[in-house]
């Protein structure tokens, strides 16, 4: 029987250290849904949506109430549209009527961000997903809750150069867009390398070929709660921090486990898997850079983050591993810049630069996340920079993703405000050499050596 | 059914017990133990109760029980037992 200090513990944990279940993502097949004619198509989009996830909010809300845990976001991911839409769509236009769709459907369901406006093009591109790829400026420039995604290369596919090249001219293009909301729309697109089919977090969500008809993932959180744990092993040796990282990470993700098997069973829908992974919020308190300075850095940046963060996130796995029957999605320690409050003031005091950055992301588990950068950044320079982590994720066989923010107008020095979760960020130089001629040679980058495992 | 871990945080006052006991009397709803504390000077007292033969849903009992933790100026919260199980045992 659970006795009153492991009560007081938990209800610590929620309290005053803001452990919540980051979000409960309803995966929904749309391939039943493919028709020729466009108006059926999202009509049978919009229907399939509503039906499954009519009640998506209001048992989130339930669960919430009786585990008294909350659960700060609802939200749905859907099939990959290009692979929807190609039968329908013959022009960017007509897919940008889906993203329509798809945005009627989050507000109808009350969820507060619906992903799957994506693409897989990881070796190749067809004519239809040329033209849903060159419909995400307008796309996410005429929706509010729809977020979109496009997975650029893969360890067994190699990098598709030609897809990385025309998603720098997107971003840029999507920054345009949506130049009078600081280039937010960019801040909903994702490029991603070895994209997982079953992520539960926005932007990158989407629901995979490979899962059924609907499927519940969760996804966990919990930053302050690792960070007030550590606070009480100031001191002790790596054996003591690692070991302290990992028990609270398997709390962590029970939390998360039962959320998804009660949702589960509630909602008659199969649970997926849980995702565990740190994911902060620019909340005081809430950061993962919080918890790499308590592990002895100055700021995050400073030599030893790198290490710091690697230990991080693999405690975080082996930890929550054995608290979930099933784990997947992103699960690790997430790094956005303009969600963390610790990383933010480590950008403004000059301690944390894009190219650090990139190299946390050869150990944490995503990539170059919510990062602002000058609007003047030429595409190829965007190009260029996705090439980098895609190569990361494609030779060390883990998932990278890049959601830079070009701000039209702003520079190196100036401040982008975002608003609630996503926060606001400093605009962080980008290295000014080209790569311009690199970026338009075209073609693929081959699948690694030790991709051929047959 | 599951049980509801019933907690109760706050200044320590004259007839806290007391009130929430006979709430849950008047709805039929069993008290299998109850235990407290004093944390960081704060008033700590946990109930493990069994609302199955209540015929109060979990909600109208958890709001009933917060407006009386109103009341009498300390916090009340309900909440499933399967959230700390879960976390505190494999």
């Amino acid at each position: 029987m659970v006795n009153i200090f492991e009560v007081y513990e938990t209800n610590k944990m929620i309290e005053q250290e803001k452990l919540d279940v980051r979000t409960i993502t309803m995966g929904i097949s749309l391939l039943d849904c493919a028709d020729s004619d466009l108006d059926n198509l999202n009509k049978k989009i919009y229907d399939k949506i509503t039906g499954k996830a009519k009640n998506l909010v209001s048992t989130g809300r339930e669960i919430e109430r009786e585990y008294g845990i909350p659960i700060v976001n609802k939200r749905i991911s859907v099939t990959p549209v290009s692979l929807i839409g190609g039968c329908a769509c013959k022009t960017p236009e007509d897919f940008v009527t889906i993203a329509k769709t798809l945005d009627k459907a989050a507000k109808d369901t009350d969820v507060n961000f619906l992903g799957g406006y994506s693409a897989l093009v990881s070796k190749g591109m067809t004519p239809a997903e040329k033209n849903f790829i060159h419909s995400i400026p307008k796309a996410l420039a005429s929706t509010e809750r729809v977020c979109s995604s496009v997975n650029i290369g893969s360890t067994k596919t190699g990098i598709n150069m030609d897809a990385v090249k025309l998603m720098g001219e997107i971003i840029k293009e999507t920054a345009e867009a949506t130049k009078d909301t600081g280039s937010f729309g960019c801040a909903k697109l994702v490029v991603f390398c070895n994209a997982p089919d079953d992520n539960p977090f926005m932007a990158g969500a989407f629901h995979g070929v490979t899962e059924g008809d609907a499927v519940i993932n969760v996804g966990v959180s919990g930053p302050g709660v690792v960070k007030r744990a550590l606070e009480k092993v100031r001191g002790e040796n790596f054996e003591v921090l690692c070991e302290t990282v990992k028990k609270t990470a398997f709390k962590v993700t029970r939390a998360g486990q039962l959320v998804a098997q009660e949702a589960s069973e509630r909602l008659g829908v199969p649970f997926g898997i849980v995702d565990l992974s740190l994911a902060p919020t620019p909340a005081v308190g809430d950061s993962v850079a919080e918890i790499l300075e308590e592990m002895g850095l100055e700021s995050v940046g400073a030599p030893g983050t790198t290490a710091a963060l690697a230990l991080l996130n693999d405690q975080v796995k082996k930890g929550g591993v054995m608290a979930s029957s099933f784990v997947g999605g992103l699960s690790g320690a997430f790094i956005p810049v303009s969600e963390d409050q610790g990383m933010i003031d480590a950008v403004n005091r000059g301690a944390l630069t894009l190219e650090k950055l990139e190299a946390m992301t050869c150990v944490c588990s995503v990539g170059l996340d919510m990062i602002a950068i000058p609007g003047s950044t030429t595409a190829s320079t965007i190009s260029g920079i996705i090439a980098d982590e895609a190569a990361i994720g494609m030779i060390n066989q883990k998932t990278t993703a890049v959601r830079l923010i070009p701000v039209v107008g702003k520079d190196v020095g100036d401040t982008i405000e975002f608003g609630g979760l996503w926060g606001h960020a400093p605009i962080q130089q980008v290295n000014r050499f080209s790569c311009e001629e690199f970026i338009n040679r075209g073609g693929r980058i081959p699948a690694p050596i030790h991709s051929f495992k047959n | 059914m599951k049980k509801t871990i019933i907690t109760v945080v706050g200044k320590d006052a004259v007839g806290i017990i007391a009130k929430v006991c006979t709430y849950l009397a008047n709805n039929q709803i069993n008290i299998e133990d109850i235990s407290q504390t004093i944390v960081q000077g704060y008033f700590n007292m946990m109930m493990i109760a069994d609302a199955g033969e209540s015929k109060k849903s979990f909600n109208d009992m958890a709001c009933d029980l917060e407006a009386i933790g109103d009341e009498i100026g300390v916090k009340i919260r309900c909440q499933h037992e399967d959230i700390f199980t879960k976390m505190h045992r494999i």
